[in-house]
């Protein structure tokens, strides 16, 4: 079996007297698009940035393809999307991402540029100073710079949060087409509705520990099945679309008249907000 | 370093000299330089006409026209470090904390360049600037003294290479102060540091005057301390160097801190304590998170 993309192991990390991480453990598979999810403060963007070597862990490892987080190496296998983010106003886009390309040894000249800027809807801005720019095609760019020498591994903090819903939309269907490519995506973001439409795995983060894991479809299973009978309306909490036959089954032989069946999944949210306490930053 | 590292390295400090060139304050020097050369211009043209007319047929004690040549051109020289200086600071300007907290910083760290490469290409960016600066300045001035009074210092491009390591210092200390500083703090703090080493250039030239040793080896230490004063004064001697008798006795004394000969262990010592300088900012670099 191919070792993780990124493997994290029994992360700490302390900022003074505060624990901004007690131990968390994550893998990002080849391919995979993790999401990772959490309250304000609660740790993401630490580990975000322990993965790429902007913070030094206190305890634990991170590995980006088997080399430790942080070194040439692995940020050679990396591109990276900080939440706040600045570039020099006075570049160009395709300026900026020459300037990126020089960085990371990349050859792919100003083809690569064309398409990097293609793939993030900016064709158009790539002679378009940055300073000019809105904040959401600033951004798309901040995107198409981390993709610049095509990395293994995409770390991006709150990518979205400055895209109007069109950009959103770009921004999902880039990630969608970085999966089939093979490309491994850890995305920090807060709007779960989009984590829950893109993401192979989640991961729910709080006061610096995993709390919940899994796909989207584990972690929202089902919650319960609702029977409208004779007698009232009856709840089957845990149980799932397979066992609603037996559920029936079992009441009609109980002499009981069903009139409705409805099987509820519990939502990203519910788990969320299960999993957090309520928790906000 | 290999030569990944190296095209890297190139690459920052391209941008950082574009980054510098385009700054507004690139600008506010570069008109403040224009305004100080021509009033310089001024100056020394009325300078060499009054002491010529003054000291015609008066039996010499000094020679007024290498005592006005000197003393105007040792206040250029100080102009010329004061302005380097300046724009040595602004480039370093946030350069490590105040980029950090931008957000500037993060975007290029995390490629394999390396914080230590970083650092010292955005150094290299901006000593290069400040000190190809200097250098056409001073000579700008004593282009302009030579066409204005025909007074040429005794040594030329000693006391320019001089000015330009003293600034590479002044960016070096700067550069460090943005690793600990914010952006406002680093600015007062490094003109507190230069300030303090003019100062003590003067206190060693007042402990000359007055004969008192230990003020002189004070000023001194402190100067060594902070090696672009050495520098600095070590370039002022140079100019008149070859100047004897009472002329070059009076000229020792130079405007704005006195003039001292050095040798070739100042220029040593600077090396190494740019060298010191930039592996103590690489050191807090490395250990920053970001």
């Amino acid at each position: 079996m191919a070792a993780p993309v990124l493997a994290v192991s029994q992360l700490h990390k302390r900022y003074g007297g505060q624990e901004a991480l007690a131990g968390v453990d994550l893998e990002v598979e080849a391919g995979q698009l993790v999401g990772l999810l959490g309250p304000n403060g609660a740790g993401k963007s630490t580990l975000t940035k322990i993965a790429c070597g902007l913070v030094r862990p206190s305890a634990g490892s991170v590995e980006v393809l088997g080399r430790r987080a942080g070194s040439p190496q692995a940020r050679a296998a990396l591109g990276y999307l900080a939440e706040l983010f600045r570039f020099p106003g006075w570049l160009t886009a395709a300026e900026l991402l020459r300037f990126h390309q020089r960085l990371v040894g990349s050859d792919g000249g100003e083809a690569e540029r064309r398409q990097l800027l293609e793939l993030v809807e900016l064709g158009a801005a790539a002679g378009k100073r940055i300073e000019a720019m809105s904040k959401g095609m600033q951004q798309r760019l901040g995107i198409a710079q981390a993709l610049v020498g095509s990395p293994r591994l995409l770390l991006l903090d709150e990518p979205t949060s400055a895209l109007d819903p069109v950009g959103r939309r770009i921004v999902r269907e880039l990630l969608e087409e970085l999966r089939r490519r093979g490309v491994s995506v850890l995305l920090n973001s807060h709007l779960l509705s989009e984590v829950e439409l893109i993401c192979d795995h989640v991961a729910i983060i709080a006061r610096g520990r995993l709390v919940k894991a899994g796909t989207p479809q584990e972690l929202a299973g089902p919650a319960a099945v609702v029977v409208e009978t004779g007698s009232g309306v009856r709840s089957f909490e845990g149980a799932g679309r397979e066992e609603a036959p037996a559920i029936v089954a079992e009441l009609v032989a109980a002499g009981e008249s069903v009139y409705r069946v409805e099987v509820r999944h519990s939502s990203l949210e519910d788990v969320y907000l299960e999993a957090v306490g309520g928790q906000t930053g | 370093m290999n030569a990944e590292a190296l095209r890297s390295a190139a690459t920052v400090v391209a941008l950082s000299v574009q980054e510098g060139i385009r700054r507004r304050v690139f600008l506010a020097v570069l008109v403040l330089t224009l305004a100080f050369l021509a009033l310089y211009a001024l100056g020394a043209h009325f300078a060499f006409r009054d002491v010529d007319e003054f000291a015609a047929g008066e039996p010499a004690i000094l020679d007024p026209h290498a005592f006005t040549g000197a003393t105007i051109f040792g206040l250029a020289m100080f102009a010329t470090l004061f302005l380097g200086a300046v724009l040595a600071v602004f480039l370093t300007l946030g350069v490590v904390r105040g980029d950090a907290e931008s957000g500037l910083l993060q975007p290029i760290v995390v490629r394999p360049i390396g914080r230590t490469t970083m650092l010292l290409a955005r150094f290299a960016g901006a000593a290069l600037l400040s000190a190809a600066y200097v250098v056409a300045v001073y000579l700008a001035a004593w282009a302009i003294t030579e066409a204005t009074g025909h007074w040429s210092p005794d040594h030329l491009l000693g006391p320019a290479l001089g000015l330009a390591l003293a600034v590479a210092i002044i960016a070096a200390l700067s550069l460090l102060a943005s690793t600990v500083l914010s952006v406002t703090a680093q600015g007062i703090v490094v003109f507190m540091v230069f300030g303090a080493g003019l100062t003590a250039g003067l206190l060693a030239q007042i402990g000359n005057a007055i004969n008192s040793d230990s003020l002189h080896t004070i000023g001194r230490a402190a100067s060594w301390a902070l090696p672009f004063e050495g520098l600095y004064a070590a370039g002022l001697h140079a100019l008149i160097s070859g100047t004897s008798g009472l002329t070059g006795v009076v000229l020792q004394l130079g405007p704005f801190g006195g003039s001292e000969a050095a040798g070739p262990e100042l220029i040593a010592w600077a090396f190494l304590y740019l060298a010191g300088v930039l592996a103590l900012a690489a050191f807090i670099f490395s250990r920053r998170d970001l």
